[in-house]
């Protein structure tokens, strides 16, 4: 595959490991001592795990998996709310594939659909879009979610159906955006990260340079990455090496997909569509200011918040989540999912308490399919 | 998050829609190209984009992927050299 | 006589004229069971001779949709149930068919599977000898569901299976794998992608049949259907009581393969197969099993993909292109496409 092969080879791999063990022992990381880098996305941490690079890298060098997985932060309270309008008679709810396990209170989506709901997966909101055109007499709802890189698909899709002036379609909105997370992490005084590595898809719309704060305010390096393994290993090394020199800067190693200053189209299309909520609840971090997206009032027509009468109350939603689910300090690096005292016993795949066992690319169910099953034994 | 993938465009579909065909590994699916149309759209075919769910999110640079792949191999080229980097500062640990 | 009607209906589950007109014209006219009791009476030379062994199986199957590029339900019913017979060494002789169809159900179409079947059991020499049909009305059915069982003789002398395996046994399979379970993501449509791929639905009969006479010391084989070949190598290994490595290197995978999996976000060992199996054979006779299963058409991909090891019982693990390893698990549930 054109543009992807190229970046798994194996050769290039291997140089990669050794120039970043030259530099982890340069700047004096070691098992006992390791530098944290955190890859903020849930695809990093996917690749990860999927080439085994955690345990190719040098052992000085610990990778501590962030919170970008938008269905493992997603609050038990919207699975509910899901759950709520699928069931809705003449519904046809729409989603990605990622949320159908997540557990809410009562259901998941899956076990919603079982119970008799129209749930369908969908790869693309346009699909969902053409359930609409194609079922005049139902109401269709696609479950939108993810961070910038999916939301200007929502966005363009939105403003599509409003072309269309189709009244049967409706987005129910959970985009949330990397940033603000970003910034409450490294605002707690736990924190323990020494550099960052950038989620490439992201940045491809929004640029490089939302990030500056955590190179200037906090010091840390952040590298923009791509998500085959020899892009993750050069970031790494890049990182490593503004380490190893004092500089902490936003550096883009994906520059073949992420321009600087990200995509016009995108931004305009969210900027049209989208505005921020005062704050909006992540699974494990708690409400954080100005961190998810609303439909704007002049697509009120198709925001299923709307529709259906759900609105987001912050001050409601503080329910307590799982006791002993530790899905919070792991998405926040400050303790590994096998740490966690659920992990492998109360939370499996197969009866996933947190979100973080649910999705793929969630750290607890990457630990246990790539390495951790092993890890919960010991 | 955000699994993209890098495809071709082969066709415009729906110019009105701002639809075209993309191709990987010879599975096709319609995309839309909005967000890198620029102003023409028959200048789209033959381009390679990075996809994610059902949208051509932007236009992948050959002269950057260019230069990423010359630092790889110049990196593997090294690699004798960075071994001997890496012996040499293990035995002065 | 010839059935007129065009479409299923209940009269054709009533017990009466139009049921004996459905299952003479559709069904009998085209398997020729042999005789017309509600029972078939078997004889086999086969089976007379000492030390053989019955293989008996049966499987159900639904499909969705129910014709692809490569086959349909029907050829589907006929390869599972000859290789779940064949991968336990057994040559298979007999099979029963029984189909639940929906009321509404084109006979045109029930027609194209039932000559699907009857031409997949010609070519692994089975008969089908026994049969049963039922109608359920529009919505309590999916077009057609069909329930086979399988009768199989084992020759003496052979006898595989999981607990056989030893460690240092390698591990082959028959050809590129996830080409069905790929084909039939693509052929529901509703993720809207398009590619040119066929189901690999075969019967492996003739093919297990040659592996096993010239590579005797093969201790099990698998068919990858549901789960794929992860799946199967899972149960393997948990039964042998062994671990087993693969080398991603090795697996073979069509690019259109690889591309589906790569857009929908899935694991290429989790797609299901209906013509792949996976054996273990001794390495000392793997070139001759890798050859006799080359010179049939189901197996010119034939290929060895990793091993056995004395390591952790029930552990399947995959070393990457990097020489990195990682867990190949049992999957949770289905698997879903996914975006992120």
């Amino acid at each position: 595959m054109k543009y992807a092969s190229e970046f798994r080879d194996p050769v290039a791999a291997r140089a990669l490991l050794t120039a970043i063990a030259i530099k982890a022992d340069r700047i004096g990381a070691t098992r006992a001592k390791p530098t944290h880098i955190m890859e903020i996305c849930g695809g990093h941490t996917h690749s990860i795990f999927r080439y085994g690079l955690d345990k190719l890298i040098h052992e000085g060098v610990e990778f501590i998996h962030g919170p970008g997985c938008p269905v493992c932060v997603l609050p038990m309270a919207r699975v509910d709310e899901c759950v709520e309008i699928a069931e809705q008679p003449g519904v046809i709810f729409t989603t990605f594939g990622d949320a159908m396990r997540v557990p809410g209170h009562g259901k998941s989506l899956m076990q919603a659909k079982a119970a008799g709901a129209d749930i369908r997966m969908v790869y693309s909101p346009l699909d969902a879009l053409e359930l609409a055109r194609r079922n005049p007499g139902r109401e269709v709802v696609f479950f939108g979610l993810g961070f910038e890189t999916t939301t200007p698909s929502t966005a363009l899709t939105i403003q599509q159906a409003a072309r269309e002036g189709l009244g049967n379609f409706s987005i129910f909105c959970n985009h949330i955006t990397v940033p603000e997370p970003i910034k409450a992490l490294l605002d707690d005084p736990d924190m323990t990260l020494d550099g960052f590595i950038g989620p490439g898809h992201v940045s491809m719309v929004i640029g490089i340079h939302p990030y500056d704060f955590i190179a200037q305010d906090y010091g840390k390096p952040i590298v923009v990455a791509g998500f085959e393994p020899t892009d993750l290993l050069q970031s790494v090394l890049m990182v490593l090496t503004q380490i190893a020199e004092g500089r902490a800067t936003v550096e883009n190693q994906y520059a073949r997909v992420v321009p600087e200053h990200g995509n016009p189209v995108s931004m305009a299309a969210m900027a049209d569509v989208y505005e921020r909520r005062p704050s909006f609840e992540w699974r494990g971090l708690g409400e954080i200011d100005a961190s998810g997206l609303k439909i704007r009032a002049k697509y009120r027509a198709f925001d299923a918040e709307d529709k259906f009468g759900i609105g987001y109350a912050a001050a409601s939603r503080n329910v307590p989540e799982i006791p002993g689910c530790a899905c919070g300090a792991v998405m926040t690096g400050k303790i590994k999912p096998t740490a966690c005292p659920q992990f492998g016993r109360g939370c499996t795949p197969d009866m996933p308490l947190g979100a973080l066992m649910v999705s793929s690319e969630g750290a607890c169910a990457a630990y246990w399919k790539y390495a951790g099953a092993r890890a919960a034994a010991e | 998050m955000c699994l993209g993938i890098p495809a071709r465009i082969i066709a415009i579909t729906h110019p009105d829609r701002l639809m075209a065909m993309a191709e990987v590994s010879g599975v096709r699916r319609e995309v839309n190209v909005a967000c890198v149309a620029g102003n023409d759209l028959d200048s789209l075919v033959g381009q390679w984009v990075l996809i994610h769910v059902g949208f051509a999110m932007s236009l992948i640079d050959e002269d950057e992927a260019a230069a990423t792949m010359e630092a790889l191999r110049d990196l593997g080229e090294a690699q004798e050299a960075l071994d001997q980097m890496r012996a040499a500062e293990e035995a002065m640990l | 006589m010839a059935l007129r009607d065009k479409l299923v209906t209940m009269a054709h589950g009533s017990g009466g004229k139009a049921m004996r007109d459905l299952i003479e014209d559709v069904f009998t006219s085209v398997f020729q069971p042999p005789g017309s009791e509600d029972q078939a009476r078997l004889m086999s030379e086969s089976l007379q001779k000492p030390g053989a062994r019955l293989a008996f199986t049966t499987d159900s199957f639904v499909v969705t949709p129910l014709e692809f590029p490569g086959g349909n339900i029907g050829k589907i019913a006929v390869c599972g149930t000859v290789n779940d017979l064949a991968v336990g060494g057994a040559r298979p002789l007999w099979l029963s068919a029984a189909f639940i169809i929906e009321e509404g159900c084109e006979i045109a179409l029930l027609r194209r599977i039932v000559a699907s079947m009857a031409d997949e059991a010609a070519k692994a020499g089975v008969q089908i000898v026994t049969g049963d049909t039922k109608v359920v009305e529009r919505g309590k059915g999916d077009g057609v569901f069909i329930i086979t069982s399988g009768i199989g003789v084992i020759p003496a002398g052979r006898d595989i299976g999981a607990t056989r395996i030893k460690a240092g046994d390698v591990v082959i399979v028959n050809g590129v794998l996830g080409d069905h379970g790929a084909t039939i993501l693509a052929a529901r449509g509703d993720l809207a992608l398009s590619v040119d791929l066929i189901s690999d639905c075969a019967g492996l009969g003739h093919l297990m049949d040659a592996a096993l006479t010239v590579a005797p010391g093969i201790t099990a084989a698998r068919d990858c259907t549901r789960g794929g070949l992860a799946s199967a190598l899972n149960e393997m290994a948990t039964e042998a009581g062994l671990a087993v490595e693969l080398d991603e290197a090795h697996l073979p995978l069509r690019p259109e393969v690889a591309g589906v999996c790569e857009i929908l976000g899935l694991d290429p060992l989790y797609l299901a197969n209906e013509g792949r199996l996976v054996l273990f054979c001794p390495p000392d006779q793997a070139d001759s099993a890798l050859a006799a299963m080359r010179a049939c058409p189901e197996g010119a991909g034939a290929v060895v993909i990793g091993r056995a090891l004395a390591g952790q019982p029930g552990r399947v693990t995959m070393r990457t292109r990097f020489g990195g390893a990682r867990i190949v698990d049992m999957l949770v549930g289905e698997q879903l496409p996914r975006i992120c």
